[in-house]
């Protein structure tokens, strides 16, 4: 028997697991998945709880409802992969040896990084919306909170689903208009980037919507401390912002033992073939989502146009063939704006968003770069896409490589600035 | 290596410059170069620390591709990230990258 072992049961391990189970010959493999919690959760719906949009029993389910029958199924933290000897080690001591390695632990914020995060304001006054525990206490403060200085802030880059502060901030403005209590609510949007987003195209329309919304834009700045006493995040260059309310994207990195075991760059992250997404440093490791150090959006929608690529190059690799599938760096995100609307945006490593419609040109029925209720419908109707075919590993009617069928290529100005 | 968006003079010599006004091409780079670029950030005179930051930008960025991110500088580079901002205010991977004659670090996707 050789074994294929998986690390990390989210969206991007439990999409492997499935499409290696149907590749796979099951009478010469055994496939071995490890997570150290049960529960699945449909990160997407995060950004909706503190909202009462969602509520916690759209966003869980049972990890075990999505793993084929025959597959071992390991629940434990990890401890140390050993590359040179192909084994990882769990908690517990326990040895799993493989002959291929998935990693697939993607990212965790990591308030510890910043000094006074999680100080005594933390769930109090300080929020974050990326974990199941934040977003939950965050749904409670709002439901109370009576107005003040709402501060929403990125602490430093990379993080996981880049557009999510930004929807955060529409979702914000709109849930104060209409609880009636707008204009006693001021909101700031703390970046360090230079502009509101990541693609310079995208920046120029969000950032007028900010704008027209009355959310102040503060670029450049990179959050050095929090002082909990004055309430006030301060800059590595000595800038000031007060808050009543801070809502922070903290510091996002990569699992702690792929630090430890000597396969991550500075925030644990793994350096990852950006075209093949097997590891640099180890030829059976390979690794999906946001666990890779690729310069792609850390985002769901990235793991899933990965898992297709990454299936077809691990079984390259099992056949001693060369790994010539390649990703395209392609990735697809709602943006939701407020008021039951949204955006939608296509780009891979080369192209920047453009207009046009999406999947097909014309009928669409979804809008690219612009605001439609449509695309907030499909960013809804995605919950049931994720559940029912996306983890599932079912093909869906996108493909991996992205295509510039509907799109307004005239538009496109200039290749992206990865 | 970046795509041409325009030319820039700087001390009599045209430079091809990208779209983040960064230089194009490595070798176009020189120390009195980097000076010039300086001033355009607001950093008059380039100290010691300054030339820490660059020379650990070059290295990088000829070993790996890639201009480092402001926690690998802070993490290798011998200068700690109060100090990196106060060399280079706002922000230094950006900044220190142009006037190392770099393209943009690619860590903001």
């Amino acid at each position: 028997m050789r074994n294929l072992v998986i690390l990390g049961a989210g969206t991007g391990g439990t999409m492997m697991l499935n499409r290696m189970h149907k590749l796979l010959d099951m009478d010469h493999w055994r496939i071995t998945i490890v997570d150290c919690d049960k529960t699945h959760y449909y990160q997407p719906g995060f950004l909706f709880l503190p909202f009462g949009i969602y509520k916690e029993s759209d966003v869980i389910k049972p990890k075990s409802d999505f793993f084929p029958g025959d597959a071992a199924v390991i629940y434990s933290e990890i401890w140390k992969v050993l590359p040179e000897y192909n084994k990882v080690q769990l908690e517990s001591g326990e040895i799993l040896d493989y002959d291929v390695l998935i990693i697939a632990t993607g990212s965790r914020i990591a308030p510890e990084e910043t000094e006074g995060l999680k100080g005594e304001l933390w769930q109090k006054d300080i929020f974050d919306f990326y974990t199941f525990e934040g977003a939950k206490a965050l749904a409670e403060k709002f439901s109370k909170w009576e107005g003040g200085k709402l501060i929403i802030s990125i602490t430093e880059m990379p993080i996981k689903c880049p557009v999510a502060p930004l929807e955060f901030a529409f979702l914000a403005d709109a849930f104060f208009e209409d609880k009636g209590i707008r204009e006693k609510v001021s909101i700031k949007y703390v970046t360090p980037l230079s502009e509101a987003f990541t693609k310079h195209n995208c920046s120029e329309v969000l950032g007028h919507f900010l704008e027209d919304k009355g959310i102040e834009l503060v670029p450049d700045f990179n959050t050095g401390r929090i002082d909990n006493e004055n309430k006030k995040i301060v800059s590595w260059d000595e800038r000031e912002i007060d808050f009543d309310l801070l809502v922070t994207i903290p510091t996002n990195k990569g699992a702690d033992y792929v630090g430890k075991s000597g396969l991550g760059d500075e925030l644990n992250f793994v350096p990852t073939d950006k075209f093949t997404l097997r590891s640099a440093n180890n030829e059976n490791i390979f690794v999906i989502g946001d666990a890779a150090n690729i310069p792609a959006s850390k985002a769901g929608s990235v793991a899933h146009f990965e898992s297709e690529i990454l299936a077809e190059n691990i079984m390259h690799y099992i056949n001693k063939e060369p790994l010539e599938a390649k990703y395209d760096g392609h990735a697809n995100c709602f943006i939701e704006s407020g008021h039951g609307k949204a955006f939608l945006i296509d780009f891979n490593y080369e192209l920047e968003p453009v207009t046009g419609s999406f999947p097909l040109p014309i009928v669409g029925p979804f809008s690219l770069l612009k605001e439609t209720r449509m695309n907030h419908i499909g960013k809804l109707m995605f919950r049931w896409v994720y559940w029912n075919f996306l983890i599932r590993g079912r093909e869906l009617p996108v493909g991996s490589e992205m295509s510039l069928m509907g799109k307004d290529i005239d538009t496109i100005l200039k290749p992206a600035t990865n | 290596m970046s795509i041409a968006a325009g030319v820039k003079e700087i001390l009599g010599k045209s430079l091809q410059i990208d779209a983040d006004g960064n230089l194009v091409n490595l070798q176009d780079w020189d120390e009195e170069i980097a000076g010039e670029i300086a001033k355009e950030e607001g950093i008059e005179v380039l100290t010691e620390d300054h030339w820490k930051v660059i020379n650990f930008m070059r290295k990088v960025y000829s070993d790996t591709g890639d201009a480092p991110s402001i926690r690998k500088l802070t993490m290798q580079s011998g200068v700690d990230t109060k100090l990196l901002y106060a060399l280079f205010p706002k922000g230094p991977a950006k900044k220190a990258a142009r006037i190392a004659g770099l393209p943009k670090p690619k860590g903001c996707i």
